[in-house]
């Protein structure tokens, strides 16, 4: 590199969707961006279950869709109450999700980010790959560039946009994020991607062309533990892991890929990967802190945007369209700030407002207890599972016993092995901690 | 479906392994005391394994999660960093 710093007016650290969203933007506007990607390639790292929103993506790039890599739009989505040997399916299909424009796809990361990565550079954004971000450059409080690891590689902007992930090392050295993210707010999945012929998937999962299913697990899924267990149709693979958050991974002394193991041995998972054989093995880190977790968002000359704000909604397991939107607002309050020419704590913090006015910080705001709920309430997990899966055996086994018995055993069962204002004290916490 | 070792699936994903770790243990006689050695058993590839009373760092196979810096927090006893720019894990698919 040359003698003179490098200046850019924006630097983006992490080709993760919320960086490159951030970055597409704000190159589109005639602004000097560069993004620093540790991976070969935008995609290389990043890892994701795999479903990608229309709605949201089109925010960024509209009509992505009709060119983008993408592998199925999603027709239906299925929940499943797993016990050890049971499974109580909920399934929704709808006609509407099977006409264009959609409503969701499922994607694999590494390819779809690096067309987003094509995106972005020619949308005049310098990529540069292979480059770790090693610490922020601090002029007092005001960060004012990044070191990376390249010999003489220090760059220098009027804003770092900080997408480096969950781990985000960038906003815990600038002070953004205090603490550590505590062992209870953050989940670990893993995953494989399991290949099969596209003709298997659409039989297992009677869907035809390009349309998808995803399936979410609970319970048994995950040991009990508080998490989830999910099977995605790729066009020939399946994106098939589980994740549950660390504390209790550790607690139980659970090794990820033994818990996966598990869940793909299940009586009602097997069936659908027979004859599959896994290409890859993935991990990530999920944040799970939602509201409370969230970091400061902003300061001098740097936003936090994506996995790396914990911008999570795992209710609804959305993440990457949060990240994707974030990247969004970020870029608004970057350009605020460009026609100011005001990068400070008080300008840049238009992106706070902008965020907490969306939906994203409502959602946040509605599931905040949810995450502490369930962990302190197994139940959800192991007992009510039990409960439902067994009445449903009770209820649909003929064996000269009457229906009206059967019921009552059922409610009998239930009632001496939980105290009824318990189950009542239960239903109405989980009602609360998500309504 | 066959039932793959941790190894073997390892085998699938594409790697380039720095010649140094980019993890490191910071004191070994902290992990002597530690009760859980959480690390030997939290890492999706089994990074960390308690060998001839200290812990071995296995990092060529490291996925890059982060969940081992999670769950050593309390002890601050790893020193944790991504690898350098190129290396590591390379997803195919992601």
């Amino acid at each position: 590199m040359t003698d003179k710093p490098e200046r850019f007016d924006v630097i983006v650290v992490g080709a993760g969707p919320a960086g490159m969203s951030a970055a597409y933007l704000l190159a589109k506007e005639g602004l000097n961006v560069v993004v620093i990607e540790r991976g070969d390639f935008p995609g290389s790292k990043n890892v994701m279950g795999g479903v990608l929103y229309r709605h949201p993506t089109e925010e960024i790039i509209p009509g992505f869709w009709r060119e983008a890599p993408l592998e199925r739009h999603v027709v239906e989505t299925q929940t499943w109450v797993l016990t050890e040997k049971a499974a109580f399916k909920a399934a929704h299909r709808h006609e509407a999700f099977a006409q264009e424009p959609y409503n969701s796809f499922t994607v694999l990361r590494a390819r779809f980010d690096k067309w987003m990565g094509q995106q972005v550079r020619a949308a005049g954004a310098l990529i540069v790959p292979e480059t770790v971000v090693e610490e922020p450059i601090m002029q007092g409080d005001k960060v004012v560039g990044v070191r990376t690891g390249r010999p003489d590689g220090d760059l220098y902007a009027d804003v770092v946009i900080a997408a480096d992930g969950v781990n985000s090392l960038l906003a815990q050295k600038v002070g953004l994020r205090e603490k550590e993210i505590p062992t209870n707010e953050a989940a670990l999945a893993v995953k494989e991607v399991i290949a099969l012929p596209r003709e298997v998937i659409e039989d297992r999962f009677q869907i035809t062309g390009d349309q998808g299913v995803t399936i979410e697990m609970y319970a048994e899924a995950t040991w009990g533990m508080v998490g989830t267990g999910f099977i995605y149709t790729n066009k020939d693979s399946l994106s098939v892991g589980c994740g549950a958050l660390i504390s209790q991974l550790v607690e139980r002394g659970v090794t990820p890929n033994d818990l996966l193991e598990h869940m793909k041995s299940h009586p009602v998972v097997a069936p659908l990967l027979e004859g599959g054989e896994t290409r890859e093995y993935l991990a990530h880190l999920i944040p799970e802190g939602g509201l409370y977790g969230m970091p400061k968002l902003s300061t001098h000359g740097m936003l936090v945007v994506g996995d790396a704000a914990m911008l999570v909604n795992s209710m609804h397991r959305e993440g990457s369209n949060l990240a994707m939107l974030s990247g969004k607002m970020a870029a608004q309050a970057v350009l605020r700030a460009k026609e100011w020419n005001d990068f400070s704590a008080e300008s840049l913090a238009y992106y706070d407002q902008l965020l907490r006015d969306s939906f994203i910080y409502k959602d946040l705001y509605k599931y905040r207890n949810m995450a502490r709920f369930f962990e302190t309430h197994p139940e959800f997990f192991g007992f009510y599972p039990e409960l439902l899966n067994e009445a449903c055996r009770e209820m649909l086994t003929v064996d000269g016993v009457s229906k009206r018995s059967k019921q009552r055993k059922i409610f009998w069962d239930a009632l001496r092995r939980r105290m009824p204002w318990r189950m009542a004290l239960d239903f109405y916490g989980a009602w609360r901690s998500i309504a | 479906m066959k039932k793959l070792t941790l190894e073997q699936k390892l085998f699938l994903n594409g790697f380039r392994p720095d010649r140094e770790s980019h993890l490191a243990i910071i004191d070994q006689e902290k992990c002597r005391k530690c009760e859980l050695r959480q690390c030997t058993y939290i890492c999706p590839v089994n990074t960390y394994r308690w060998e001839n009373d200290q812990i071995t760092v296995f990092f060529e196979g490291c996925l890059e999660c982060g969940a081992c810096r999670i769950a050593c927090q309390d002890c601050q006893n790893l020193e944790w960093r991504y690898p350098r720019g190129g290396f590591g894990v390379n997803y195919r698919t992601g």
